[in-house]
This record gives C-alpha cells, structure tokens and sequence, in this order.
C-alpha cells in the first residue's frame, strides 16, 4: 500500500490506477483495456477469493503464507485511508459550490433592480431629445432664406458692376471676355428691364456694346489684322447678334481685298518678266553698237532657255500656291468654320445661314480662281522654251497638288476640274511647242547637212574623181557619216523630247492618274500629235524639197536629196516601227481612239523615199542635159574644123557620171550590172542607122527598191535624160561635114565609158545610134569619119 | 501596121495612118489643121529637110511654113483646084501631091531665123504675125497676099541672148493679143501698142515649148515645156498655175485646146507619146453638179441618176503609143471636133478619133 501514500503527481501509474479503481467503483468499464479474467489477480473483476485462497494455501509454505497476510492487510488498510481521503475532498468541495451558488443567486437580484432603474434613465432622455428638435426647426429655415438672398445679391451686384467691367474689357480689348458677360447678363436685364434701375444697366450696357461692336467691325474693316483674329473678330460679332448675310459679305470682301493684293503681286510678276525679257531685248540690241564682244555671248543664250528669265515657272507657281491657293484655303476653312459648321442657337438655326453661306463661299472661289487661273494660263503661255520640261510639269504638279486642298474643303467647287484643265490644256500646248522645235531642229540639222554638202563640194568632186575620199574625209564628213549623223541627231533629239514629255506622266506626278493623262494623252497627244505628226512631217518636207525646188534645180543640192531618199528609206524599213515601239512602251499607250498603223507610215516614208529619188534623177539629169544643151545649141555646127579631140564636155558628163555613180554607191549598195559584152567599145556606129528598132525612150521610173537594183536603174535614167535631151537638141541643128564628125567622135566617146553605169547597155547604143544618125539627116555634105580614126582620137582624149 | 487599143475595139476608128513619103527619109515637124475648110478634113503636114524642096502635103488655102536653116517665111497659095473643096480622101492628095503656088516671102534677113508664124485667128487674113530670134513682127499682107510689109514690130530687150520659141495669137479680144514664150518665161503682148503687158517668168522649169488660148475662157492659156509638165494658166493670176498636168516623161512639144469641147486637150511629146485628158475643171462646160436642175419634188430620182452619172473628172482618157519616135505636133482637125492628127519625127502622122463613149458623154 506504499504506492497509495504517494502524491497523485509524482506518480502518473498511481494516479492511473487510482482512477481505474474509481471508476470500477462506479461502475465505470474501461474501454479498450483488455481485462484479466484470472480469478487470481485480486485487482480483477473476477477475483474469487476461494480460489485465490486454495492456490495461496497449496503453493505457499506458511512464512509465505504469513507475509502475504500481512501484505495483505497492509494493502486493506491503505485502501482505507485512501477511501477516507477521497470523502472528505469531495465533501468540502461540494459545501463550497453550494456556497457560490447561494452568492450568486443574491448578485443577481441586485442587477435586475439597476437594469430597472437603467430604462427609465433611457425614456426621460428620448422625452428631451424630442423636445430639442421641436425648439431648433425654426431657426434652420430663416437660414437657408438668407443664403438665397446673399446669393440674390451677389447677383445683382455683378449686374450693377457689369457696365464698369465692360469698360474696364473695352480697354484692355479684352472683347471676348467683355462678350461672355453681357450674353450672361443680357437675359436677365432683357427680362427686368421695366424696372428703371435695371433699364439703366441695360441701356449702359447697350451703349458700351454697341461701342464694342463698332470697334470689332472697326478692326474687322481695317484689315491688317491676322486671320485668325479675324475669325475671332466675326465669331463674337456673330454672337452680338450682327446679320450673317452682311457679315459673309463683309468676311468675304475683306478676304478678297487681301487675296486681290496676293493676285496683284502675281500678276505684277507676270508683268515684269516681260518687261525684263524686253528689256534684256533693249539690252541685246545696244549692247553690239558699245561693246563689240558682248553680242557673242548675249547671241549665244541657248533658245532653248526659258525666255522670262527673271523668275521661272516653278517659281511663280510656287509663290502663287504659297500666297494666293493657301490664303484661300485659310478662308475657305475659316469661313466655313464661322458660317457654315457652326452650331447654331435657337432663332439663328431657322435661318438656313450655311446653305447662303456656302452659295456666297462658290461664288466667291469661282471669281478669284478664274482670275488665279487666268494668271497661270498666261504665265504658262509664256513659258515657250521647251528646254527643262521638269520645271514646268513641276510646276504644274504642284499647281494641281494645291488646288486638290481646294477640293477638300470645298467638295462640290468646280476648281479643281478647271485647274486639271489648264493642267490638260498646257500639256497640249507643250506637245504643239515640242513638235514645232522638234520641225525647227529637222530644218536646222538639214541646214547644217546642206552647208556641209556645199562647203566641200569641190573636194567631193576631186575625191570621188580620184576613186576615193580618203583626202576629203578628214576635213568634212562623207555622204554616210552625214546621213548617219542626221538620222542619229534627230532619233535623239526625238527621245529627249519623248522623255521630257514623258515626265506629264510620272508616277509621282498627281495629275498622271487623270483620265486625260493615261489614255488621250499617250494616244492622241503624244503618239498622234507629236510622234506621228513628225514622221509626217518630214515625209512632207522631203516631198516639198521636190515639188518647190525642183523647176530650176540649183536651190537644193542633189546629194541632199539623195540624202533624204536614203534617210526616208531608213525610216520605211526601220526607224518608224522602232520609234513607234519605243512610243508605246513608253506611254503605255492604250489606243481607245484608232491611230495611224505603222504600215501606212511606211507606206508614205516610202512613196517620198521614192518621189526624192526620182526627183534626184530628174535634177542630175537636168544638169548634165543642160550641160549638153549649151554645148550643141552654142556652137556654130556647120563651120567647124576637123575634130582632132574629144570636147571637153563630153569629159565633163562622163565625169560627173562618174561622181554620181560614187554618191549613190555610198548610199545605196551597188546592183548587180548586166555582163558587159566585151566589145562594147569598140561598136561601130552605123551613121545611116534607121533601122527602126522598137526600143523607146521609156521613161525613167524607178519602181523598184530593192537596192541592189536602186543604184543601176538610177544612173540608167540620169544617162537616159541626158543623151535623149542630146538627140532632141542635136535634131535642131544643121551641120557641116566636121559637124557630123564631131558627133561622131563624141558619141563614140560616150559609148566607150557610159555602158558600164546602165543596166541595159543596148539602151545606150540605140539612143546614140539614134544622134549620129538625125546629125547624119541634118548634115549638109554627110560624109562620116573612119571608125578607125575615131577610135583613135577617143582613146588619145 | 493596124493597132487596137482595148477602148477603141467596140467603136469604129477612124484612124489613118501615114508616112509622109519622100524620096528620102523625110523629117517633118509641122503640122496644122487647114482651118477653113469645114467640110472636109484635112491636115497640112510641114517636113525639114535640108536637100530637098520642103513639101507641104495636103492642101491648105493658106499656110503658113517656116524653114529654120533658110531663117525665112513664105505665104503660099493652095492650088486652085483644091479652092472648090475636092473630097478625095488624104491618100490621094499624098499620092499625088500638088505644087503649091508662092505668094511671097516674108523677108525678115535683118531679124534673124523665124520660130513661128501665125494667122490672124478672125478676120479677113490680111495679118500675119511672125516670131524672129526677139522680134515679134506683124505683116500685112497686100495685093491678095502677093507682098507684105512690115507694119510694127516689137522687141524683147534683157541680158542675154532672147529667142523666141512658141507664140499664140489670142483669138479673144478682136485679135488684139498675142502670146509669146521664150525660154521658161511668158508673155502677153498688146498688138495695138506692140508693147509687153504681163510676164510669167519661170513659167516651167525649162524651156517653153508650145502655148494654146482656151477658145472659149478668154483668160485661160495652156503653157507646155522641157519640163515634162503642161500648165493652165488664168492670166490675170500670174503667180501661180491654176493646174499642173505632170504625165509625160520628156519634153512636151505641143499642146492644143479642142475647138468647141475645150475640156479635151491634146499634148504630144517627145517620149513618143500623144495624151487625151479630160480637164473638165478648168473648161467653160459646166462642172460638176448644176444646182437649177434640180427639182424638189422627184429629188431622189436626180440622186440616183446623179450616182449613176457620176460627174467627169479630170482624168488622162487616153495614151496613144503609135508614134515611134518623138511626137513634134498635135492638132485638132478644123472640120469634125472627135478628130485629131499627130506627127512624129519619123513623118509618121496618126489620125485618131476621141472615144466613142466619152463622146457621147460629153453631148448628151
């Protein structure tokens, strides 16, 4: 029983087992623990004392015995004092709640009497709060009424300092302050203006308004003033309640007084460049009488410059979109700003104020850019030099670019189209002036080829005498360098003239995308109007050269026809499908509107081909027959002496013969000539010769061009012209026995050198045949010379 | 030596062809119609020769000759025989050919050689006109014909030496005019003051070759040159042609106005070729449409007969290609209008006969 003596806390099995056996006692099964069903541990529910007793008394011997019996009541006596102790602490525990519990029944008591007396403390307050509030009801609204007058008042004051403040405004020019606040007051004093105070403020107001009102619409007539203050100047005059219409009028004339001085300096521009071009003629002209040497360099100014030199186009155009087209804009927006896109109070609205306005705003445009324009037209009339075509479609682009904000702001404003006309109109006006110089460069170039072909006209003849040019060449240029060189002068002149023409249709060029632009230009204006027409041009010029200079012959030199057959030759075969190609890659040219096919411009490239060809055989042939004409007709036939050479003419035409056979053999490949019979020169002729052969004079035509044929068939007809021209002039004559023979002698002459230039030699023979023989019917006393003879003297000159 | 040309088989061709015969090769050059006889038709044909007595065959009641190398004139009669208008046909008369009677020379030795002589177009013939080197002298003849004096004289003054070569006595104006070419220039004379009164110069490009006055336009001339054009002229508009015919291919030599139907014109050249054209737009006929024939009610009738009778135009209405050598002369025949000769070189002369067709297109 030691382990019961022991304090409850130093020993937690103590404890445990205390609380097991308290609760055996009360009844109380320990769950979980597995209890001993031995009938012999005296701690178990299931102690059998008989048992316990039987197994003690046969296991032990009696000291055992004896000690477990005093274990025994050692441990009985332990329980009871435990049990003992565990009474009392009970007892008293329980005295002293009992304790508590009677405490705390008095407390309890005494609270509920307070809370009694709390309820009735809490209804007397409410009974004076209410009464408070009854007492302070009053004295609330008294001050509300006398915030509202204060306010009154105040307001009533700003009315009574209003004229004061007005004035103070008017000074300081503070118009649209001063403007605020007669709008806030007007309404007031308009509905008390019966009282006479306030009819004083009010007539005070008026006369100090109406002071404002006159000086903004003085500032608003003075001009001078910015724009924008003038918008400003109009809008407060608006809300002074002025009629829109005057003052539309007035905004407008104001604006077109100061636009009008904007055309007036553009206009004076236009005037003085023409007065400086003139006077830069003044200046030309009395320049050679003082200085000799300044003439050279005042003739030298290239034509092709821009004749105002004083400011060019880009220029004016330039200052007339940054003055004029910008100004306008800046009206146009403001105006509309002002009349038109303002919302509109009350009464104003009724008064259909924007569409007035915007009719007034047309008209307005309308007349100042038809003068604007009327300007650029003229100004780019001047512009007559066809040099640097990029200032002008610069100009234009930017002159069209401008008038596009126009077109902006003004949607239904005919300008822009107007201005893309001029633009349109321009453009053509430029392909006429292209066309003009490209016809001027033509004549020139051909001038030049015409003084070089007269310049070396002798050493020609000398070189082409000797069989060649090698002399000549170094000092002027051959028949093919020329040819070539015109031909490459005028393709190019005509691609810089096709390139500058092509800027109109630039891609960064605004206008380019305009109808007129893509299709009529390209086709009709550039393709029709200037490439074609110049093809044209100088087919018709080359047949002008053989209708107008051909009766006397001398005006235009030969070799210039031959020339121009050649170059009209080129053109037929190759350069007009090239330029045309070269046009239309270009120009992109759709061909809405039917164009010249190529083949009808080869076509007529070729008949003036021809034509000049012909006429080249007829001046050739008139000139060596002139030659023979003289020769027959000035000579007296029937007095003569023995011919002892051959004259000096019949030379002279097989020379020339000779040199026209070079000239053309440079420009047109040789043909192939008949084989010559050997004995061509040494034919004899037969001086009774009438056996009439049935060989013509046929006329000469050259309907072939092929060129192999070309140079034969040429100098066929010349020797044809010339030796008929010989028979006929040789039938009106009478000769002597020398006479005859001289023809004799000559014609043989003839025959030994002309066979080789005719397709034909027999052409030759017969029409010589044909001389001798009518000299033969005209001779007095025919006695023809010794074949023999004749030949001798021929081979001897 | 019978040809047929495609527009003339439908149509009966009165087409004679001769040689002149001579002894020799004969060489002609003129030619001319004899202008008064009406009845038959007759054509003088003049030769060149140098050996030979000149011939005139056919008979003329007066013609006029002129020999270039004798640089003299003569007024010849026509036999007596052939005066009462024999009707043998040509062949006749060149196979048996009549002397004629010599009335007298024109004796111009201090003038120089002669180029033409000319008739007086009207009247009694008692003025003979002939052209010598500058010299424009006017006969008269006297005692039927058999003398002739000098009753004025012209000359053409200017550097160089002037020839004459074609002249045309203008029968417009009572005979008061004549025509006178030398080298490319023409001029127009006034008989009664014998003095210039206009000049074309540089008529043609060359020489002018021959002249003719529109019988019927008494303003309008045709002018033919070296130049191978033939050229219509209104003489009070000098400066400029009114047309420009540029067919032949050599020197035109002679150009003659048809009689009565002056939109025909003959021109003969020496690329041996004789040109009929048509020039209906410089002749007096009227041209065109006539505006008073027309009548408004039954207008579309005259339209379609209007396209069916398409108005002439100046048109070449025929090449005649039988001469063989250079043609010196075309001429009319004075007798029947539809006729005409031409002489070449050779002394071949052609007689033919417009086309039937246009004929008839021209009179009805």
């Amino acid at each position: 029983m030691s382990s019961a003596t022991t304090p409850p806390d130093s020993d937690p099995t103590g404890r445990r087992q205390v609380h097991s056996m308290l609760k055996l006692y009360y009844g109380m099964n320990e769950e979980g623990k597995v209890e001993s069903l031995d009938p012999c541990d005296i701690n178990g529910p299931h102690f059998d004392p008989e048992v316990y007793l039987n197994k003690l008394r046969k296991e032990c011997s009696l000291g055992e015995l004896m000690d477990h019996e005093s274990c025994t009541v050692k441990q009985i006596r332990s329980l009871d004092s435990d049990m003992q102790t565990l009474v009392y602490e009970n007892y008293n525990k329980f005295i002293s709640a009992t304790d508590t519990i009677r405490k705390m029944k008095n407390d309890f008591k005494k609270m509920e009497d307070e809370m009694d007396c709390l309820s009735a403390n809490m209804a007397a307050i409410t009974e004076f709060s209410a009464h408070i509030s009854g007492t302070l009801q009053d004295q609330h609204a008294q001050i509300t009424k006398l915030s509202g007058v204060h306010t009154l008042l105040r307001k009533l004051q700003f009315l009574f300092e209003l004229p004061a403040r007005l004035n103070k405004c008017l000074e300081l020019q503070a118009y649209a302050q001063a403007v605020s606040a007669h709008r806030r007051a007007r309404c007031v004093l308009q509905q008390y203006s019966h009282m006479p105070s306030f009819r004083g403020i009010q007539d005070d107001c008026h006369v100090i308004m109406e002071q404002l009102a006159q000086q903004l619409r003085q500032k608003f007539r003075d001009g001078g003033s910015s724009a924008k203050d003038l918008s400003e100047c109009v809008e407060l005059l608006l809300q002074l309640d002025e009629p829109a219409e005057e003052l539309c009028d007035k905004f407008l004339s104001h604006a077109q007084s100061r636009l009008e001085a904007d055309l007036q300096g553009l206009e004076a521009e236009l005037i003085d460049s023409l007065v400086t071009d003139t006077g830069g003629g003044l200046v030309q002209k009395t320049n050679p009488g003082s200085n000799p040497v300044s003439p050279s360099s005042s003739s030298t100014t290239n034509p092709f410059l821009s004749p105002t030199a004083g400011t060019d186009i880009l220029e004016f155009i330039d200052r007339g979109c940054n003055e004029f087209v910008s100004n306008l804009c800046l009206v146009i927006a403001s105006y509309q700003e002002l009349f038109i896109n303002h919302p509109q109070e009350g009464e104003l609205a009724s008064k259909k104020i924007p569409e007035m306005a915007n009719g007034k705003l047309h008209v307005f445009v309308d007349t100042l850019a038809a003068r604007y324009f009327s300007l650029v037209e003229r100004r780019i009339q001047e512009e007559k030099g066809v040099g640097d075509n990029s200032l002008l479609v610069r100009a234009l682009d930017r002159f069209h670019r401008r008038l596009q904000a126009i077109s902006k702001l003004l949607p239904g404003s005919a300008v822009p189209s107007q201005g893309t006309e001029i633009v349109v109109r321009a453009a053509r006006e430029r392909i006429k002036q292209y066309l003009s110089a490209l016809q001027t460069f033509y004549h020139d170039s051909l001038t030049d080829v015409r003084q070089a072909l007269a310049a070396p006209r002798l050493s020609v003849g000398g070189a082409s005498a000797s069989g060649g040019g090698a002399t000549s060449k170094d000092a002027t240029p051959s028949l093919p360098e020329l040819l070539t060189s015109l031909s490459n002068f005028i393709l190019n002149q005509l691609k810089s003239v096709l390139a500058s023409v092509h800027l109109f249709t630039a891609k960064d060029i605004t206008f380019s995308n305009k109808p007129y632009f893509k299709g009529e230009f390209c086709s009709q204006g550039v393709r029709e109007g200037l490439v074609v027409s110049f093809i044209k041009f100088i087919c018709q010029s080359s047949r002008q050269y053989c209708e107008s200079a051909g009766d006397r012959g001398g005006s235009t030199p030969p070799a210039l026809l031959l020339l121009l057959s050649r170059l009209c030759l080129d053109y037929e075969t190759s350069t007009i499908s090239y330029i045309l190609t070269l046009t239309d890659e270009q120009f992109l040219v759709q061909h809405h509107t039917p164009v010249t096919p190529v083949t009808a411009l080869c076509a007529e490239a070729r008949e003036a081909a021809q034509k000049l060809l012909n006429h080249y055989v007829k001046v050739q042939g008139l000139i060596i027959s002139q030659m023979l004409r003289k020769s027959v007709e000035t000579r007296d036939w029937v007095n003569t002496i023995e011919p002892r050479n051959v004259r000096a003419v019949m030379k002279r035409v097989v020379e020339d013969t000779t040199s026209i056979d070079v000239q053309v053999g440079l420009l047109y490949e040789e043909g192939v000539r008949k084989a010559h019979s050997s004995d061509s020169s040494k034919r004899t002729f037969s001086v009774y010769s009438s056996s009439r052969q049935q060989i013509r004079y046929a006329p000469i035509l050259i309907h072939t061009f092929t060129c192999a044929a070309l140079l034969v068939s040429v100098l066929t007809g010349i020797i044809k012209i010339s030796l008929k021209t010989f028979l006929e002039c040789v039938r009106l004559r009478t000769f002597g026995r020398y006479g005859l023979q001289q023809i004799q002698v000559d014609c043989h002459y003839l025959q030994m050198y002309l066979w080789r230039f005719v397709s034909d030699e027999n052409l030759v023979h017969f029409l010589l045949d044909e001389i001798v023989g009518s000299a033969a019917h005209r001779c007095l006393d025919p006695s023809p010379m010794e074949q023999s003879v004749i030949e001798v003297i021929c081979e001897r000159g | 030596m019978e040809r047929c040309f495609p527009f003339q088989t439908s149509v009966t061709v009165y087409k004679a062809y001769t040689r002149v015969e001579s002894d020799a090769n004969t060489i002609a050059r003129a030619l001319t119609a004899q202008t008064a006889e009406t009845d038959a038709i007759r054509f003088l044909v003049g030769t060149q020769s140098l050996k030979f007595d000149n011939q005139i065959t056919n008979e003329p009641k007066r013609l006029s000759s002129e020999n270039r190398v004798l640089t003299c004139a003569a007024v010849w009669r026509m036999p007596p025989e052939w005066e009462s208008g024999s009707h043998e046909s040509p062949d006749d008369s060149s196979n048996n050919p009549q002397t004629l009677e010599l009335l007298c020379h024109l004796d111009n030795t201090a003038h120089g050689s002669v180029a033409c002589v000319l008739w007086e177009p009207l009247g009694d013939g008692k003025r003979v006109i002939s052209l010598a080197e500058n010299h424009v002298l006017l006969w008269d003849l006297q005692e039927s014909s058999t003398k002739a004096t000098i009753s004025s004289t012209a000359t053409l003054e200017g550097k160089g030496q002037l020839k004459f070569t074609a002249g045309k006595w203008s029968p417009h104006h009572n005979s008061t005019q004549l025509v006178t070419a030398n080298d490319t220039a023409i001029r127009g004379w006034d008989l009664r003051s014998m003095s210039q009164i206009y000049c074309i110069e540089n008529a043609h490009g060359q020489l002018v070759r021959d002249l003719d006055f529109n019988p019927n336009k008494q303003y309008y001339l045709a002018s033919c040159g070296d130049d191978c054009k033939v050229k219509f002229w209104d003489v009070r508009h000098i400066n400029e042609p009114v047309k420009c015919l540029e067919e032949h291919s050599h020197w035109v030599w002679s150009v003659r106005y048809n009689h009565s139907h002056d939109q025909l014109l003959l021109t003969g050249s020496s690329d041996s070729r004789v040109i009929l054209s048509n020039m209906v737009s410089i002749s007096s006929e009227p041209f065109g449409h006539l505006v008073d024939d027309d009548d408004l009610s039954d207008n579309e009738e005259n339209q379609q007969e209007d396209k069916g009778k398409e108005p002439l135009q100046d048109s070449i209405i025929a090449t005649y290609e039988e001469h063989e050598d250079s043609v010196y002369a075309v001429e009319w025949s004075a007798a029947d209008p539809w006729l005409f000769a031409s002489l070449s070189y050779d002394g071949r002369l052609v007689i033919n006969r417009v086309p039937r067709a246009l004929k008839y297109r021209i009179l009805l």
